[in-house]
């Protein structure tokens, strides 16, 4: 009986032994812990001669075991905390710095006003303070936007321009304009946003105009054809009605490497339409052909009629007449001059 | 690189039919293999089916030229024909100018042909025809346009342009970075 409470002692201390084996581990140099990335960096040198001899696949596991093991140590040495059944640490901060996951924001791409401002060398000026003193309320007001200083939509009195209609509400004017130029503004907000996101942005399509030119007219009209269900598929034409142009039709190219035959084809066709644009009686030719014949018989009457005064005369058509003359090859004829 | 389109097809041919008349049919339609027009660049160049397929290998913006090329379309539309299509023009040339051998020089400097160097000029050369100039030893120099027809040619004063320069094939050295 006492050699069995013996044996269940010797056991557990042998236990307790194996217990605490497993969780010391005994390095040459310390490990260096960032416990708050979970990091452990072993400085210590692998044994070549062990990692060679023994089968490498155990030798790496049992090292990186035994690191993950000063690691838990590590992390156990903490403060903890129990929530909900289980036992929690708070991790300190990291103090390894990590590269970032992603790549940086690109800068934003500038908008047209900032490109119009850089080629013209215009300048942002520097930090005038949004605040203005404003005289006349003697209290401080903002450069722009709401209650702004020099408010010309809240003047009480507006001089009327001798050129303006005097019925015209000069007021309202203002706020109209007022009201037009922010919207510009917004468009124009939007228009970059969409330009910096490379997208495609659609026209601006109809707008309203006082006194509609031709263009405006003819624009509108094509726009009116095409507003259908069938993108104007059906609508029927006038009859001398052009076809609209610029509606979004793309040129269309060949094959750089297509049928080369067809593409010959077509060639010669294009070539029979310009010859046949040719006429086919060169009236210079005959009229030169004439004349000359003209020349010759002239000539001749002369030469038979006034003997050898005419002499000087005729050598001019003569020589028109001679060398290549008789040659008679349709294309290759030539004359010496 | 692209073919023509019909507009820029039809717009070529009326240049060139200017030099060689109804001679283009041969260079449309050869014998010895397949050959075709392709623009790059505003250039038309001339070229076999076979080097246009090697030329496709070439990124757009790197191919310099290829084949031959024939002249250039200028931003309104137009075509001018380059030096280096004579080599073309001149065995297919319908009206010819020969020049005496002391006027060759200047023309080749880029100068128009007077009526004191022109040697020779084939009959019924109409005004404004395109012509090919030669050397009287029959080689191609150039083109250019007659000024004046081969009628009125024998009665000018011998100081007077009969021939325009358009193009000379002194442009090789004088134009030898634009010329592709």
């Amino acid at each position: 009986m006492a050699s069995s409470v013996e044996d269940v002692l010797a056991k557990a201390e042998q236990d307790e032994a194996e217990k605490l084996k497993s969780i010391t581990v005994v390095k040459g140099l310390d490990l260096e812990f960032d416990i708050g990335n979970l990091l452990a960096h072993d400085k210590n040198q692998v044994d070549v001669r062990e990692f060679r001899g023994q089968k490498k696949e155990e030798f790496l596991r049992a090292l990186a075991r035994d690191n993950t093991q000063l690691l838990v140590n590590e992390i156990w040495k903490l403060p903890t905390e129990r929530v909900d059944e289980a036992i929690v640490v708070k991790l300190p901060t990291p103090s390894t710095r990590l590269p970032r996951e992603k790549p940086a924001p690109k800068p934003r791409p500038p908008t047209k006003w900032e490109e119009f401002a850089k080629l013209k060398g215009i300048q942002k000026k520097k930090n005038r303070g949004n605040l203005v003193w404003d005289e006349v309320a003697k209290e401080w007001k903002r450069r722009f936007g709401y209650k702004r200083v020099k408010d010309n939509t809240k003047e009480w009195l507006i001089e009327v321009p001798v050129t303006a209609d005097p019925m015209e509400d000069q007021f309202q004017k203002r706020n109209v304009a007022k009201k037009e130029r922010v919207a510009k503004n917004e468009l124009n907000r939007l228009r970059n946003i969409a330009r910096s996101q490379k997208i495609k942005v659609p026209g601006v399509g109809l707008t309203p105009t006082s006194e509609p030119s031709k263009t405006d007219l003819v624009r509108a009209c094509d726009v009116a054809k095409v507003s259908t269900a069938s993108h104007g598929k059906f609508q029927d034409r006038l009859p001398k009605e052009k076809p609209q142009r610029n509606m979004g039709k793309k040129r269309k190219f060949q094959p750089l490497i297509g049928d080369f035959s067809s593409e010959r084809q077509k060639q010669l066709d294009i070539l029979k339409v310009i010859d046949g644009k040719r006429p086919r009686i060169d009236v210079n030719k005959a009229v030169n052909k004439q004349m000359r014949e003209d020349d010759r018989e002239e000539a001749a009457a002369r030469f038979k009629g006034k003997g050898k005064r005419g002499r000087s005369d005729s050598k001019g058509g003569r020589g028109g007449r001679g060398g290549k003359g008789r040659g008679g090859k349709p294309g290759g004829e030539a004359e010496h001059i | 690189m692209r073919p023509l389109t019909d507009e820029e097809t039809k717009t070529m041919f009326e240049k060139l039919s200017k030099y060689i008349g109804e001679n283009i049919k041969l260079l449309v339609d050869r014998p010895d293999g397949v050959y075709c027009f392709r623009l790059h660049n505003d250039r038309v160049y001339y070229m076999s089916e076979k080097i246009l397929k090697l030329a496709t290998n070439v990124a757009r913006d790197k191919l310099v030229s290829v084949g031959t090329c024939f002249g250039k379309f200028t931003k309104t539309g137009k075509f001018r024909l380059h030096i280096t299509a004579l080599d073309f023009l001149a065995p297919y040339a319908k009206f010819k100018v020969w020049v005496k051998p002391g006027t060759e020089q200047s023309f080749l400097y880029g100068n128009h042909v007077l009526k004191s160097g022109l040697g020779r000029i084939t009959e019924n050369t109409s005004q404004y025809q395109g012509v090919v100039v030669y050397s009287m030893a029959d080689v191609p120099l150039g083109f250019g346009v007659a000024a004046k027809t081969t009628q009125e040619c024998r009665r000018m004063d011998p100081m007077s342009i009969v021939v325009f320069h358009q193009a000379d094939v002194g442009e090789f050295i004088r134009n030898e970075d634009t010329l592709t």
